[in-house]
């Protein structure tokens, strides 16, 4: 007896599962015997739980003779058999079917159990109600929502949230017993008298019902406001995860309506000063994070200190939310923290590397060009003693700075340089840093010669290949096109001398690119003679790489017009990879002749240099502002952006990864429409423009798709309505300048049907001249609508349907449609180049910021800010915006500088735009807003 | 060790364990039969999603009564709850005329189960206090009680509200059961 029990205790915990067809034997035998061994059922319901815990499961119908033999040990009154039984029945109710069978049971038990099982009964009715069975335990709800047991409270009222979605009408009647549960202090019954070590309730059924309350009252704003009044005040709440709660609920409301600030302002700042130190944080970070405009500088700076305050506290998760806070503003508006500096420089040796990890990053968007350095030199101190992890999140942080303060690039340089010389670290860490000089050489290019050399120093001793072999890549791209390329030739070849094959045939490409450079003999016939020798190489591809780049070079020599082994050599564009990737993945999946067609590339987008520069630079400045998205409430200084505040904004790798397919999307699908072969090769296609208010019965987007003689409107229509179907839906637009418009209407292509909750799009086309159109549309939605019946789907026989008209925004195609972003990395000096310039000045009456005009001049032209233009600095009254673009047909440049005063009577701008093309130039500097 | 005594008193004396499975079309009284033995007293019911189970101690018999709803959607999940029965209880409304032959296609639909074939069956023609109540007699006659054979029966008029024939059946049931074993 002994011994067989001593093994079945070494079982449950050596992690040996016992076997499932043994458990599911036993338990069916013990179960059903009468009358029940209580011990040994509950050893045998352990068991199984333990194997649905590790992932097993039954078949449904194994699953339901479980189920209903675990029922029969309702017939036993001991309550800690009970307590499994409610846990099995809670783990069971996914597997098994018909599960309703223990309502009954269960809700005498919540009626007449002992307080010890309620909440476990409470907790496994929920699981076996559905929408027809949860009218009956409305009123065991209600009793157990308002008992005086805070366990049996919370139980019923976190249960309810799982009965919301089953049957919302039953939650619904009892909101009034959910009210007096969040104003009653609850305390357990059975200590008597609290004590300050063990007080005798956390009141955390008071956090459960504001949770349920706020459910069931979310959609009201002003039941919202009300709920935030009524709890705020006095000492109603004395849960501190309920008073985060309400602070969390003011924010939900200034998302919806920033303009009721106003009447929250005194409560935040009340809450910044709790006793309790998560209620401080959560106000300071909502504060933080509202925009600029909405909330008074006395409030934020209030916020700001209490932060201050939190980062010297003695709890370690405090002085981490904290610093976390500061860290997410000083991505945005870096000079609100300065006050907190000192605190900030006093965590950099925290005994806890999270907290000073952020400390230094936080530290380090906080700089000005002048403590850079002194700040650069700390962290040298500190760098070798943390974790590759921490590690890398500096070196990130340090990266992002190099675009800040492109003229700090030497400081930069140097640490970067001394940490991967000389620091210990694995290959992320080491790849980060060589990531980050890549950058200051693409990004900075007064750096560059410096980086390579110094890169040349580092490759004579690296440890890992992919490293070397970018490093080598790079040199061969940038090394021809410097001063003196026979420097890195040297270090290069060394290479191909001291190194296994993957490095050396990494080597010969470099070296091949060097043959390129223009009218230096000398160079060419010395690499000409090292890739002879290169041919007696022992391994395969090195030889073969020589071999081929000494054909090019002779083909070269001897057609110095063409351009072929140019080409190939220095590759003057590259694919746009997402594109690229889908394609072939479909390419792949559709293999309908066993591959005998070879993949097509010329539908993949082709992008220069310097458009992938551009798209580069473009991500990581969306990096800085992405950093803010995760778990926000709402956007600082981009809450005005429609789509994030609408919810549909799911995280930033999607919206940049949907960003690269977009162009691809489109193209495949107008492709696929006949109609619109004839016109070529889309050229642009634009954003997603929204023509009608979300919360429309019919929601219309637009998107322009430019070619080079026609242009097609596309209108993406979502039908929202749940039993209506729109028929033979058109868009009819007309230029607002009617007849004499450049532009004629060529083709319409309607949606035959557009069913419930279904989104589809309409085209129409126009044919236009081959120069730079701009345009507004004017657009009316026209449709036929069917009801439809709600048994079939179908319309109801005979139903004619009625005709209706929609009017929806107007669409502009403006000069932006017909520029793409460009990366230049000396601003100025590109700028000085363009011959033609234009100047226009203009007067916003509207009560904007200066960082919504920036935002709106930004999409409008459809170019790249530079120099870090497009964050306005907060308290100042002036900025100006500089940014770079290149026409999509033409290729012609051009550059705008854009200076704004904002004063009280508005915002005056003055545009001064340069450009290859005086055509395109007047049209945007004249078109900015 | 008071266990043990207690046993030890039990084997003595007798006392025994009855598996009891009360079954019958929805709003018959199972329930309402059920807490007037467990209980003595007459409780508010609502209609039974699942089962309700108690022990009814009688003469030294411990009665285990497991009461399972009688809706439409509940009656073909009855047969989990045949192993191990001893005793059939059917309760019947006999004042449901209109459902009476339901009634008996649901009785005789069971009595084929194998898995009970050896259980004795106790009917309770309920709700006697009605004036227009259907007799034993003919209660009888419509479930086609007669036709039974192999297995012991006994029908009762009772009253659940007033308790009138609900020991009687007991009683029946337990010295049935007593001569099987």
């Amino acid at each position: 007896m002994s011994t067989h029990t001593y093994k079945k205790f070494e079982e449950a915990v050596s992690g040996v599962l016992p076997d499932k067809m043994t458990v599911y034997q036993e338990c069916l035998n013990a179960f059903n015997e009468s009358p029940v061994n209580a011990k040994r059922c509950r050893t045998l319901i352990s068991r199984l739980l333990q194997l649905l815990a590790q992932g097993e499961t039954f078949p449904k119908t194994e699953a339901t003779a479980l189920f209903f033999a675990v029922s029969k040990l309702f017939q036993h009154p001991n309550d800690s058999l009970r307590q499994i039984v409610y846990l099995a029945i809670k783990e069971l109710s996914v597997i098994s079917d018909d599960v309703l069978m223990a309502t009954s049971s269960i809700m005498k038990d919540v009626q007449n159990g002992s307080d010890a099982i309620k909440p476990n009964a409470i907790r496994s009715l929920t699981r076996v109600l559905d929408e027809t069975t949860a009218f009956s335990a409305e009123r065991l709800f209600k009793s157990a929502v308002v008992s005086k047991h805070p366990s049996i409270s919370s139980a019923a009222l976190v249960s309810s949230y799982h009965l919301l979605p089953v049957a919302e009408a039953t939650v619904k009647r009892y909101i009034s017993e959910t009210q007096e549960a969040v104003s009653d202090l609850k305390t357990y019954p059975y200590v008597s008298g609290a004590s300050d070590y063990y007080p005798n309730s956390t009141y955390i059924s008071q956090y459960h019902a504001l949770g349920l309350l706020y459910m069931l009252r979310n959609s009201d704003k002003i039941a919202l406001m009300k709920i935030v009044q009524q709890y705020s005040g006095g000492n109603v709440l004395k849960n501190q995860l309920a008073q985060v709660q309400l602070v969390k609920f003011v924010g939900n409301l200034l998302q919806r309506d920033p303009n009721v600030i106003s009447q929250f302002a005194p409560l935040l700042s009340g809450w910044l000063t709790s006793k309790h130190e998560s209620v401080q944080l959560e106000s300071a970070k909502l504060i933080t994070s509202l925009p600029d405009r909405n909330v008074s500088p006395d409030l934020v700076a209030a916020a700001i200190q209490t932060l201050q305050g939190l980062l010297t506290v003695p709890r370690v998760t405090t002085r981490f939310a904290a610093v976390r806070v500061l860290n997410r503003i000083s991505m945005v508006a870096p000079q609100k923290i300065v006050v907190c500096n000192p605190e900030l420089e006093s965590l950099i040796n925290d005994s806890n590397r999270n907290i000073s990890t952020y400390a230094i990053t936080t530290l380090l968007k906080t700089g000005t060009s002048n403590n850079i350095s002194s700040l650069i030199k700390t962290i040298t101190k500190f760098i070798h003693d943390i974790s590759d992890d921490f590690k890398i999140i500096i070196v990130d942080a340090i990266r992002t700075m190099a675009f800040k303060f492109p003229e700090e690039w030497k400081s930069i340089f140097d640490f970067l340089i001394n940490t991967l010389k000389h620091g210990d670290g694995g290959f992320i860490f080491k790849n980060g840093i060589v990531e980050a000089l890549f950058d200051l050489v693409e990004f900075v290019p007064q750096s560059k010669e410096t980086v390579l050399e110094n890169l040349c120093d580092f490759i004579e001793d690296c440890e890992y290949n992919e490293i070397l072999v970018r490093v080598l890549h790079l040199l061969g791209k940038e090394g021809p096109t410097t001063k003196n390329p026979s420097l890195y030739v040297r270090h290069i070849y060394n290479r191909v001398v001291l190194e296994n094959s993957i490095i050396r045939s990494a080597a010969v490409v470099a070296l091949s690119k060097f043959a390129m450079v223009k009218n230096d003999p000398v160079l060419l016939n010395s690499i000409e003679s090292l890739l002879r020798r290169i041919r007696n190489d022992p391994d395969d591809e090195v030889r073969d790489r020589a071999t081929i780049a000494l054909e090019f070079i002779e083909f070269s020599k001897s057609q110095p017009e063409a351009e072929v082994p140019q080409e190939l050599i220095n590759l003057t564009y590259s694919y746009d990879l997402g594109a690229l990737e889908s394609k072939l993945t479909h390419y792949m999946a559709s293999n309908q002749d066993s591959f005998r067609t070879p993949f097509d590339s010329s539908s993949v987008q082709k992008l220069t240099e310097e458009e992938r520069k551009a798209t580069e630079y473009k991500k990581r400045q969306e990096q800085f502002s992405a950093k803010l998205s995760p778990g926000k409430e709402s956007t600082p200084s981009r809450s005005t952006d429609a789509d994030k505040a609408n919810g549909n904004y799911s995280g930033p790798t999607m919206e940049e990864h949907g960003e690269d397919l977009r162009a691809t999307r489109y193209a495949e699908e107008l492709s696929s429409i006949d109609e619109f072969a004839e016109f070529g090769a889309i050229v642009n296609s634009s954003k997603d423009v929204p023509l009608t208010e979300t919360e429309a019965e019919f929601v219309v987007s637009g998107v322009k798709h430019i070619y080079n003689s026609h242009v097609v409107l596309q209108f993406n229509i979502t039908n929202t309505l749940s039993d209506v179907a729109l028929d033979n839906v058109s868009v009819a637009s007309t230029p607002e300048v009617g007849e004499t418009s450049p532009l004629n209407e060529l083709l319409t292509i309607p949606i035959d049907r557009l069913a419930p909750s279904e989104t589809a799009a309409c085209y129409v086309a126009f044919s236009k001249s081959e120069s730079i159109v701009t345009e507004g549309f004017l657009n009316t939605l026209y449709f036929t609508t069917r009801e439809l019946d709600p048994a079939t789907g179908e319309p109801f026989e005979g139903d004619e349907g009625f005709q209706d008209e929609y009017e929806i925004d107007s669409l502009f195609i403006t000069a932006g449609d017909y520029i793409k972003g460009a990366f230049v990395g000396n601003f100025s000096a590109s700028y000085d180049e363009l011959a033609h310039s234009e100047v226009a000045v203009y007067n916003i009456k509207e009560d904007n910021s200066l960082q919504e005009i920036i935002d709106k001049i930004i999409a409008n032209t459809n170019c790249l800010p530079l120099e870090n233009s497009q964050f306005a600095t907060l308290d100042s009254n002036s900025h100006t915006l500089k940014v770079f673009g290149k026409g999509i047909t033409g290729g012609a440049r051009i550059g705008l500088v854009v200076r704004m005063i904002k004063s009280s009577k508005g915002i005056a701008l003055k545009a001064e735009g340069k450009s290859d093309d005086a055509e395109l130039c007047s049209d945007v500097v004249n078109e900015l807003v | 060790m008071g266990l043990y005594i207690s046993k030890l008193f039990n084997s003595l004396v007798g006392s025994k364990e009855m598996r009891i499975l009360m079954v019958g079309l929805d709003g018959a009284g199972k329930t309402t039969v059920l807490y007037k033995l467990k209980l003595g007293e007459v409780v508010t019911t609502i209609p039974t999603i699942g089962f309700n189970v108690e022990t009814v101690e009688y003469k030294n018999i411990s009665f285990t009564v497991w009461d399972v709803g009688g809706q439409d959607k509940i009656r073909p999940l009855w047969r989990h709850y045949y192993r191990n029965t001893e005793g059939l209880i059917f309760v019947v409304d006999s004042n449901d005329r209109s459902r009476i032959s339901e009634a008996r296609e649901v009785l005789q639909r069971m009595l084929n189960e194998d898995e009970i074939r050896n259980a004795a069956l106790l009917v309770f023609a309920n709700k006697q206090d009605l004036p227009e109540a259907m007799s034993a007699a003919e209660i009888t006659e419509k479930l086609g009680l007669h036709s039974i054979r192999q297995r012991p029966w006994f029908i009762q008029a009772t009253c659940a509200t007033s308790g009138e024939g609900l020991y009687e059946g007991l009683e029946w049931l337990s010295t049935t059961l007593k001569k099987q074993t």
